[in-house]
């Protein structure tokens, strides 16, 4: 299980990173798109990795804290996915802004000359 | 009901957030006056309040754990739950906002209020989001608020529109999600290795870590690092900083003087709590980066401010040299450096921060090409040449030509005086300190060398201050031909506000470097805000105590 989630979020960082420095600024929101998957399963996972274990403890009485996941990492994820998808909306409508206002999609509003 | 005293402590956030909330509800063009009382009611309350704060940081005592102010969120237990922690750091960053934000609002009513909506909501919102990453005392926390400030600064920064605002405004958002991805990375990283959010209980635990952890945790440290220095514009990180802040519009620039002060905020806390004296063997971990990275960055700053053409882009890089200045410093500081030079470091700051946003208000009314604003206000040009001594050796210059070109120039004189750091205003006695208490440092972990070329850089970047606005100030005062520019009073009169602070924290200085000398003192000592922070009383086990 961890190869594969460190594979997943290897490889969701690197094409993040990839199609961030691309020119056009769609692809630069697909890549922050892909980072901040990334990123999230990436604090996801520094909870460490259970399986069939609950975050939410019962009230009262002895609990095993080795029955249960870290709760903190998924709170975190969850403030982390909605700020992220919030500043990524915002950022489509100023990438619509300025693809209005220069007529092209190339990240410098302007294509670069041959 | 009775509110205690201590819930003073979360006004600095309540208030702009209930102020900005409120003002959405008069989105009506016809509610401006409403809006208007509820920006400027905020921002005096946030002043009044922080200079309280202020007051109580300055009494409390410097011994270990000496009883700072807390806020606990919920009554929960300190590294358990959300606390809020006032020492003396925060306290003067808090009464900096407070200060900054108040001739910003004045200027934008000359009319950049109406360049866009919701300027005065965006506005309340940056200035929570600069307060809580000032107040709290946890690291995800201090992302949250990050995000606060970001995301109204992306707005301020669009305010006015226009195809270049939108331009810098892509990359300037484009980099600082990213950097706010490096620093979600960072902090998850030293979660996993050290079970922590709470600063506080972090830099206990970092002198008892297993030396296989140690990497990793330093690894995390550094990823969080660098989202800081993307916003404190350390040199390969800076390239968006002069235009962003050059395309931002006038009063937004003003306060976004401080955004890069956030950064170097967050990278002095964390770095002199985690890695400063009592450490163990993680003592000093990036002073190394942070010296290279401030001279490189003053460096970058100097060629910036010397190959401008525009007062706007001069700006930028003057914002750069300020920050970078400031960053050299601190990575001294962690390098054994002394405390005085911290508490020289810290008044730097706050002068520089100061003087920068007093420019950026400067450059629109120096920049007209000529007077088709109405007439000046009522406010007369002499009134502030008497409030303003520093300049005398100016006055001279300023009577031959007419008022409000002679107002201009005084400020403008001012801004230059004290971003050179030339006497007699603030900004020699700040780099005048800083050189002093590095010269006066004897423990320093570095060559000697380091240390002579921050202090050549620091002289080098004043000379290239001085030429570089020298060079824009006779174009624009003394080149000019034809009827002089007009100027409103409430154009001149913010950046005056401000300059005239700068020349109070001069007749002041000895109350000021002691305060900095004290709160540089409790950063030295990490054990003065940590103890304090986890033993912080929760309100709920106090009344069995009385009993």
């Amino acid at each position: 299980m961890e190869i594969v989630l460190s594979a997943a979020i290897g490889i969701l960082a690197a094409s993040g990173a990839w199609l961030l420095m691309r020119p056009r600024t769609f692809q630069v929101i697909v890549g922050l798109c892909l980072l901040s998957y990334a990123v999230n399963l990436f604090i996801f996972a520094m909870g460490r990795l259970t399986v069939g274990a609950p975050a939410i403890m019962p009230k009262g009485g002895f609990v095993n804290p080795d029955a249960y996941a870290d709760p903190i990492p998924q709170a975190l994820v969850l403030t982390a996915i909605v700020i992220s998808f919030a500043t990524t909306a915002l950022f489509l409508v100023v990438m619509i802004a300025s693809r209005g206002f220069s007529g092209t999609d190339h990240v410098d509003g302007q294509e670069r000359n041959l | 009901m009775t509110v205690s005293p201590e819930h003073l402590l979360i006004a600095p956030i309540l208030i702009p957030f209930f102020a900005g909330a409120l003002m959405l509800l008069y989105g009506d063009e016809r509610q401006r006056k409403a809006r208007l009382v509820l920006s400027f009611g905020s921002a005096v309350a946030l002043l009044l309040v922080a200079w309280e704060l202020l007051a109580r940081a300055t009494q409390s005592p410097l011994a270990e754990g000496g009883a700072m102010g807390f806020y606990l969120l919920g009554d929960w237990a300190a590294p358990f739950g959300i606390v809020l922690v006032l020492d003396r750091l925060s306290a003067m960053m808090l009464v900096l906002v407070a200060v900054l934000a108040i001739p910003a609002l004045v200027y934008s009513l000359a009319g950049w209020q109406r360049q866009g909506q919701h300027f005065h909501a965006l506005f309340q919102f940056l200035l929570m989001g600069l307060n809580g990453a000032f107040l709290t005392g946890d690291l995800f926390n201090l992302f949250v608020f990050f995000e606060v400030l970001l995301a109204a600064s992306y707005g301020l920064l669009l305010h006015g529109s226009g195809a270049f605002r939108v331009r810098a405004g892509l990359h300037y958002i484009a980099v600082n999600l990213t950097a706010s991805l490096m620093f979600l990375i960072g902090v998850s990283l030293i979660y996993g290795v050290t079970g922590t959010l709470n600063m506080a209980h972090l830099a206990g635990l970092i002198p008892t870590l297993p030396d296989a952890e140690r990497p990793l945790l330093h690894a995390g440290a550094a990823i969080l690092g660098l989202a800081f220095l993307v916003k404190a514009g350390m040199w390969p990180l800076s390239f968006w900083l002069p235009s962003a802040y050059m395309a931002a519009s006038p009063p937004v620039a003003a306060i976004f003087a401080i955004l890069t002060k956030v950064g170097v905020y967050a990278a002095l806390r964390l770095s002199m709590l985690m890695f400063g004296p009592g450490a163990g063997p993680s003592v000093g971990m990036g002073a190394e980066v942070l010296m290279v990275g401030g001279m490189l960055t003053v460096f970058f700053g100097m060629l910036g401010v010397l190959g401008s053409q525009g007062l706007g882009r001069m700006a930028g890089h003057l914002v750069l040299i300020s920050s970078g200045t400031v960053l050299g410093v601190i990575g001294f500081a962690l390098a054994d450096g002394g405390s005085a030079m911290l508490a020289g470091g810290l008044y730097y700051l706050v002068v520089s921060t100061l003087a920068s946003s007093a420019l950026f208000l400067l450059i629109e009314p120096m920049s007209r090409e000529d007077g088709d604003i109405a007439a000046m206000l009522a406010l007369t040009a002499d009134a502030y040449g008497i409030e303003d001594p520093p300049e005398d050796e100016d006055a001279g210059v300023g009577l031959a030509i007419p008022g409000s070109l002679a107002m201009l120039s005084l400020c403008f004189g001012g801004c230059l005086l004290v971003l050179a750091g030339l006497p007699p205003l603030a900004g020699f006695v700040g780099k005048f300190a800083i050189l002093s208490g590095l010269l006066a440092g004897t423990g320093l972990a570095v060559p000697w060398g380091w240390a002579w070329t921050f202090m050549a850089l620091l002289l080098a970047s004043g000379l290239a201050t001085l030429i570089g606005l020298v060079r824009v100030g006779v174009q624009v005062f003394w080149t000019t031909e034809g009827a002089p520019q007009k100027v409103w009073a409430l154009e001149v009169g913010p950046p005056a506000g401000l300059l005239i602070l700068a020349a109070v924290m001069t007749i002041e200085a000895d109350d000021i470097m002691r305060y900095m000398e004290a709160t540089s003192h409790a950063l030295h000592t990490p054990p003065v805000y940590t103890t304090g922070v986890n033993l912080a009383p929760r309100i709920s086990d106090q009344p069995e105590e009385a009993e």
